[in-house]
């Protein structure tokens, strides 16, 4: 009850400061941009449009719903503290636990509404113009807009373990920058590039995919990329997708764990702390 | 019943002592000051009373809840007014103190009902980013008071009050009290807390120096009540006959004297004052006030090795 009443709040705020409206448009603007523009090179004839749109679409999620997600979250206790809330807040017949669980549901939802509501105009727009969809892209479309709220999920729990264990506003901004460069773009390029000096002779399978799962945004490309297979073969990823042995439900528990683990430190972290 | 027990507690920040043994009980009713400079560790004991910080050592409870251990289901019924209170901005009065009434599972039109009772009215329905400060302190009342608690921790809750809300307020707690409420504020405003507070604790460097009503601290303190009389006729030279020798006499000016009386000698004087025939024309009896009674416990508490 209490972690309801907590996450109502935090949706009724994002509303109010017009995260939700920022981040829908900012998703949904993209996505339109992505639909019409992106189709382009490919053209019309023959190919399955929502398919190629699933394959940009996923590739931008990747930089931008980590990024949102962490300019939500950073703040969410440290910036509480700071500003003196959060001295209030915790005088009230509520626990710690039950505060960090109502701001994630809140934040979640907000996330949320905003992928669902964004990536789905485009799909509307789509049909809206003659273009064909059937049924296999259409779920592979929404299990993209599912991972992406998981996606989502995974970097509002980061940011809350880094919100609940600095002393103020503007480390926790700084880490969580870094920690945005570090997952979304550096480790991908530091793979690619021990991979290549490697050129297959010591790291083997299994390291590779222990690899892949301990970045939630590898976890998430390899989700949408080669878990459909009409996708995978625009991705230009058929080939990686028949020699990984990670499954969908793998790489979803994978996610998950990105998220339960964050959650449950920052939780412990912030029970501990003093204020 | 005791309502808020402290037993032995000490508080260390560091190499910073904020409380040092502290000890006392709070009974229902009691409407308690907690005074002391700044740093005394008035703003920590609430802190640790709340839970908010653990005590170094030593033991809390508060209405049957050991704070410390993060047991919370009696804040139910606690009310905290923190030292600068702050708001999320964007939300309005309204919004703000229906959302603190159902965390505490009270009727939200009734808590609503309290912004009309710190007079914030109209104002409640903008937004709690433009309020003043004086606005937002009566908003930090009216969330305390949500629910009738039986526990009230007000951290300087008159800083920023106009005079006429400031009666408002004393008025409402002391009804509260009257009705069974542990209040315990603390101030720098020692005069309006002397009329209204039933005991006083002094803290001084972390260190509990006096605890008990004034009229306690003003027999334990032995500082003189200062008896002032309004002589006709004055000498202009000296002091009139009937004038003790064996307490401090001075002339404030042509027709008024001033005896400081060890307590229990006041009525003696008045006497020999009054005896000496019609030349007092008036008599004030000022009993130590707060202030000095204050300023009193800290000078021993200094000089204390």
């Amino acid at each position: 009850m209490n972690v309801l009443i907590v996450a109502a709040k935090e949706i009724h705020q994002a509303i109010r400061n017009r995260w939700v409206l920022a981040a829908t448009l900012l998703l949904a603007g993209l996505a339109l941009t992505m639909s019409f523009l992106g189709s382009a090179p490919t053209g019309n004839v023959g190919v399955r449009t929502l398919d190629v749109v699933i394959v940009s679409l996923s590739s931008l999620t990747i930089f931008l719903v980590p990024l949102i997600a962490l300019l939500i979250s950073h703040d969410a206790i440290v910036g509480e503290m700071e500003r003196g809330t959060m001295l209030l807040l915790l005088s009230y017949p509520v626990a710690r636990w039950q505060v960090l669980l109502g701001k994630f549901l809140g934040h979640l939802a907000v996330l949320a509404f905003a992928t669902c509501l964004g990536y789905g105009l485009a799909v509307g727009a789509l049909a809206a113009t003659g273009s064909r969809i059937d049924t296999d892209s259409l779920l592979a479309f929404m299990a993209m807009i599912g991972s992406s709220v998981l996606l989502g999920a995974a970097f509002v729990a980061i940011g809350y373990l880094v919100s609940a264990l600095v002393r103020d506003r503007g480390t926790a901004a700084g880490i969580c920058i870094g920690l945005w460069l570090l997952l979304v773009l550096i480790y991908d390029m530091a793979l690619l590039g021990v991979l290549a000096l490697d050129q297959g002779r010591n790291i083997s399978a299994t390291a590779l995919n222990a690899m892949l799962l301990s970045n939630p945004t590898d976890a998430y490309r390899l989700i949408n990329l080669t878990g459909f297979a009409n996708v995978s073969t625009f991705a230009g990823m058929a080939g990686l997708s028949q020699s990984t042995s990670l499954t969908v439900p793998v790489l979803l528990a994978a996610l998950l764990c990105w998220t339960m683990v964050p959650l449950a430190l920052a939780a412990l972290a912030f029970s501990r702390r003093e204020l | 019943m005791k309502t808020v027990r402290i037993l032995d507690v000490t508080k260390d920040y560091g190499s910073v002592k904020a409380v040092r043994g502290a000890s006392f009980a709070l009974g229902e009713g009691e409407l308690v000051a907690l005074i002391g400079h700044n740093g005394a560790g008035k703003t920590t004991l609430m802190k640790l009373m709340l839970g908010l910080i653990r005590p170094t050592s030593g033991s809390i409870e508060v209405l049957g809840d050991n704070p410390a251990a993060g047991e919370f289901a009696g804040r139910r019924q606690l009310g905290y007014l923190p030292e600068n209170v702050s708001f999320d901005a964007a939300l309005t009065a309204r919004e703000t103190q229906a959302f603190y009434a159902r965390l505490k599972r009270e009727p939200v039109a009734t808590a609503l009902d309290l912004l009309d009772t710190v007079g914030l009215g109209a104002a409640s329905r903008r937004r709690v980013g433009t309020y003043s400060k004086g606005m937002r302190q009566r908003l930090g009342l009216a969330q305390a008071l949500i629910g009738r608690p039986r526990v009230l921790l007000l951290d300087e809750p008159t800083t920023g009050l106009d005079p006429e809300l400031r009666q408002t307020f004393y008025d409402v707690i002391q009804r509260l009290a009257a009705d069974g409420a542990t209040v315990l504020l603390s101030s720098h405003a020692l005069t309006e807390l002397e009329e209204r507070a039933g005991r006083v604790i002094i803290m001084n460097r972390g260190i509990k120096v006096a605890d008990g009503s004034i009229a306690e601290l003003r027999r334990l303190a032995q500082l003189p009540t200062r008896i002032r009389l309004k002589v006709a006729g004055l000498d202009p030279s000296g002091l009139p006959g009937w004038a003790p020798q064996d307490a401090t006499c001075r002339r404030l000016n042509g027709h008024i004297v001033e005896i400081d009386a060890a307590p229990e000698r006041k009525i003696e004087l008045l006497h020999r004052a009054t005896a000496s025939g019609n030349s007092v024309e008036d008599v004030d009896v000022i009993p130590p006030s707060l202030d000095e009674l204050y300023a009193h416990f800290l000078r021993q508490s200094e000089q204390a090795p």
